[in-house]
């Protein structure tokens, strides 16, 4: 492993011993390591991408708008405002006179041609340096438009990915609190924060709280309606999942509204079974717990049969997963272990360290723990580990297929809903066909086809 | 919509076509002076359309490199690089950030390479890109002449058979073609760049950090001594090739992409009089069965309306072979803002005017949303250009042929053959069949035959 890792990202990477592993995390990415992070645009931009009722304007050059084009499986049940890419397009002339006046008219034409909800305008890299006054046009345009127009603090440089998130939650934070509901709330009433509604996913857990009898006020921002969340802060809980994201506007909300949160994952069985019963707990009514309880035997009930099928033809198969927030990686090691799969190498991309304590004392002795890895890397440690599956998105899939890998695509591009118990059983599903694909023993075998 | 908002790009930017580009260098790997998403968007971006590998390394701005200027980890990032990668050649673009900032980047490798005299340091090769000038083919073309301009030094003897081919963003099948064209030709061809299999390669037994091939550092070295340049691609003013011929003298052809029976012959012919061949026989007879399916196809294709968009040189390509082939190229757009688009669209479609007077829309500097809006109106029987136009073809209920970059929503973009003859039958067909298909579906009655 010596070659592949560089001086100063040794103390990035450890090995699993007793259940532990030392590691340093929430650093910036090494200049010249091909990092798999994105930037703080892309932190603000993936938080705030699902609210589908408001005009997502990228005020810059063309490009950072045109990267996030459509690019998300996020759905929406109504406006689709979220699947069209609006920017500035600043070019030379804008960069020495100043962007300002252009971002004035871009948001009325906006605004006028589209009747959003509100407008979230997003400062990119060059924002930030011809000095801009974003902030000046939205209170202007707010004014003169009556609807929100918000600024997001984006500007790629100014931290990592993370960072865009917080930028992303306090453009969330000026639209919470701003609208009263019409109708009294019920008194079971949650907020669903950092489900983005991949592939409809938050319709899953909608139906499984409903089930309970638990109210969701608010959907942050899967599926997210802006005037949802101007009422948010009527929710008697939130639960967060994605915390790496949300726990700014969770802090934000506990704080100012005195709504308590609580952290879930809803990836495999027994995380998803948590998120439903944390939540009658919260609220301390049996009568919610016995729905939960019903729910979580039922769907089980159904469902492992199926997984057991799998975990009989699965069964000492190694993995690597490298996703972006840590949170994932935990829930994605437990799914993995239900179908009789080792994770070999666990990172993310911006784990914090309490995270990493958690992913050693759930992995077995020589793991391999990463934080910010590289390509170099990751295919250096999946080679030394002997893995034969790689959960990641898609800067990894690439790395997967080359060293003949089975691969299952877990980022924000997906199609297949793969939280809740359906979640599931696509995800044992997705799993076990890239890894029997007659394919590889074509592509493995010595008498193959390539050059290599 | 209006010149203050753009609304769905019909164009990325300019470092992620450097990017493109570099790869075609031998061992080169590309590195973005900007922020770390520069890279990152890139890399998902291209691995969506090539399927392959796609490393990119990032200067990973921080907020102090933005106030101070990013020279110390400008050379942070070499060193890290060299360390990892072995490169033999680095590819280094700038982003709108640096370039805002004022970095001078020539100055940091200068710098980088005087304190680094008692190591051998790969080839060190620098494009200037910023984002908000022009588009990725900006900075594809900004990259090809910096590969040259960086790693040419001298003009040695003329080499009567050797050619340097700058093919502009074609799809690494069109460059395997053009590689198999020309040494039929009995010609020693340059290709700058090449990522024919970089960007296109085969299964591994292990990873590789650098895809094996890409034209080497020594044979680009070489180019000035070739016989000519044969630079593709209309909208390309100051390339390149005009570097080469300005510097070293050697002599400069400029020719369309070689896309339709007329650009193609053109292309072949000047491969005929630099080599003193014929055409081989195994290319013409690929004319005379593209010519023979151009008659075998004809009364499925005439009268037909199409739209057309991408990148200028693409676009003029196709409209050229719709133009042979009856069919009324109705919109030809384009993200990019060459001010000559209009005049070259409208010197290949001379027929298609004649035939079908006053119809034809040119439209530069526009995106997809003006593109759909005139598409609607205009009432097209086909779309031609990347998936991007999906969402149209779908709202009009009419066939998308994919072409060119990106191919997002289906598999083998990389695949995709657009040049020479051969080329051209692939896309006539494609052509063809999409309106086969689409008379088949739409018709109460389902012939079986068609």
């Amino acid at each position: 492993m010596t070659t592949a890792i560089l001086e100063k990202r040794r103390a990035q990477v450890a090995t699993v011993k007793d259940g532990k592993a030392s590691i340093a995390c929430a650093k910036p990415s090494l200049s010249g390591s091909v990092s798999q992070r994105a930037c703080v645009f892309c932190g603000s931009r993936v938080v705030l991408y699902p609210i589908v009722d408001a005009v997502h304007l990228v005020h810059g050059p063309a490009g950072c708008a045109a990267y996030t084009w459509d690019i998300r499986g996020t759905v929406s049940s109504g406006p689709e405002l979220h699947r069209l890419s609006f920017t500035t397009d600043l070019r030379e002339r804008d960069v020495i006179f100043g962007g300002a006046e252009k971002l004035e008219r871009a948001l009325r034409v906006l605004i006028a041609r589209y009747t959003p909800k509100a407008a979230f305008v997003y400062a990119t890299c060059i924002v930030g340096v011809i000095g801009d006054d974003v902030d000046g046009v939205c209170r202007k345009i707010a004014v003169e438009t009556g609807i929100p127009v918000l600024p997001v603090r984006s500007e790629g440089f100014r931290g990592s990915k993370k960072d865009g998130y917080a930028a992303a939650c306090d453009a969330l934070a000026g639209l919470i609190g701003t609208l009263e509901p019409a109708e009294p709330v019920p008194p079971y009433s949650i907020n669903i924060l950092g489900d983005f509604n991949l592939a409809g996913e938050l319709w899953i857990l909608e139906e499984h709280y409903r089930r309970m009898g638990v109210n969701i006020l608010t959907r942050i921002t899967g599926d997210g309606r802006v005037d949802d969340i101007r009422r948010a802060h009527h929710a008697k809980l939130n639960v967060v999942q994605c915390s790496g994201s949300m726990t700014t506007l969770a802090n934000h909300m506990k704080e100012t509204y005195g709504v308590p949160f609580k952290q879930v994952s809803y990836f495999g069985i027994e995380d998803m079974s948590a998120a439903l019963y944390d939540v009658a707990a919260f609220f301390g009514d049996p009568v919610l717990h016995e729905k939960a309880a019903a729910l979580v035997r039922d769907e089980v009930t159904r469902l492992l049969p199926l997984i057991e099928s799998y975990r009989a033809r699965l069964t000492g198969r190694k993995a690597v997963i490298y996703v972006g927030g840590a949170f994932k990686t935990i829930s994605l090691i437990k799914a993995l272990r239900l179908l009789g799969i080792e994770t070999v190498v666990a990172g993310s991309q911006t784990g914090r360290p309490e995270d990493y304590d958690t992913i050693a004392g759930l992995c077995n002795p020589g793991t391999i723990i990463v934080d910010d890895s590289n390509p170099v890397e990751l295919s250096t440690f999946a080679r030394e580990r002997g893995a034969d599956l790689f959960i990641g998105g898609v800067k990894e899939r690439p790395i997967a297929f080359k060293m003949g890998m089975a691969f299952c695509d877990h980022n924000h591009e997906r199609k297949l809903p793969l939280a809740g118990f359906e979640g599931m059983k696509n995800f044992a599903e997705e799993v076990y066909a890239s890894l029997m694909t007659p394919v590889w023993g074509f592509v493995r075998n010595p008498r193959k086809g390539g050059a290599a | 919509m209006s010149d203050a908002v753009t609304v769905n790009p019909c164009k990325v930017c300019a470092p992620l076509g450097a990017c493109v580009a570099f790869r075609g260098v031998e061992g080169c790997v590309p590195l973005i002076h900007g922020s770390q998403g520069c890279a990152t968007y890139i890399r998902r971006y291209t691995i969506s359309h090539f399927r392959e590998p796609m490393d990119i390394a990032s200067s990973s701005f921080a907020e102090s490199a933005t106030v101070f200027g990013g020279s110390s980890l400008f050379s942070t990032g070499l060193d890290n690089l060299i360390r990892q990668y072995k490169p033999a050649a680095i590819g280094v673009c700038t982003s709108c950030l640096s370039e805002t900032i004022g970095d001078d980047v020539a100055l940091f490798l200068r710098e980088y390479v005087a304190s680094r005299k008692d190591v051998a340091l790969p080839a060190l090769i620098r494009a200037s890109t910023p984002s908000y000038k022009g588009t990725h083919m900006d900075g594809f073309h900004a990259a090809v002449r910096a590969i040259l301009s960086c790693i040419v030094k001298a003009k040695g003897a003329t080499v009567a058979n050797q050619v340097n081919l700058l093919p502009g963003f074609v799809s690494p099948a069109d460059l395997r073609y053009f590689k198999e064209l020309l040494a039929d030709f009995g010609l020693d061809g340059i290709l700058v760049p090449d990522y024919s299999e970089t960007l296109d390669g085969p299964s591994w037994d292990e990873y590789h950090r650098l895809p094996e091939g890409g034209t080497s550092v020594e044979r680009i070295a070489s180019s000035a001594n070739s016989a000519a340049t044969l630079q593709l691609g209309r909208s390309l003013r100051a390339g390149g090739g005009a570097w080469l011929e300005q510097t070293f003298g050697t002599p400069c052809r400029r020719l369309g992409l070689p896309i339709g029976l007329r650009e193609s012959d053109a292309f072949c012919d000047a491969l005929s009089e630099i080599s003193g061949h014929p055409l081989p026989e195994i290319h013409a007879r690929e004319r005379g069965r593209l010519l023979d399916s151009y008659v075998d196809g004809h009364k499925y294709l005439f009268g037909k309306r199409a739209v057309v968009y991408g990148e200028e040189d693409l676009v003029v390509g196709i409209a050229s072979l719709l133009n042979e082939i009856g069919i009324n190229p109705v919109l030809c757009a384009s993200g990019g803002m060459d001010e000559a688009f209009k005049e070259q669209v409208l010197a290949v479609t001379g027929d298609a005017q004649r035939l079908f007077p006053g119809e034809m829309e040119v439209l530069s500097d526009t995106d997809y949303d003006t593109i759909f809006a005139r598409a609607e109106a205009l009432k097209p029987d086909l779309i031609i250009g990347s998936s991007k136009g999906y969402k149209m073809a779908r709202k009009l209920g009419v066939p998308l042929v994919r072409v060119g970059f990106p191919i997002h929503d289906r598999i083998g973009g990389q695949r995709q053959l657009h040049v020479g003859y051969r080329g051209t039958q692939n896309l006539f067909d494609l052509i063809c069949n999409a309106l086969m298909q689409a008379k088949q579906d739409t018709s109460p009655i389902g012939f079986m035959y068609v």
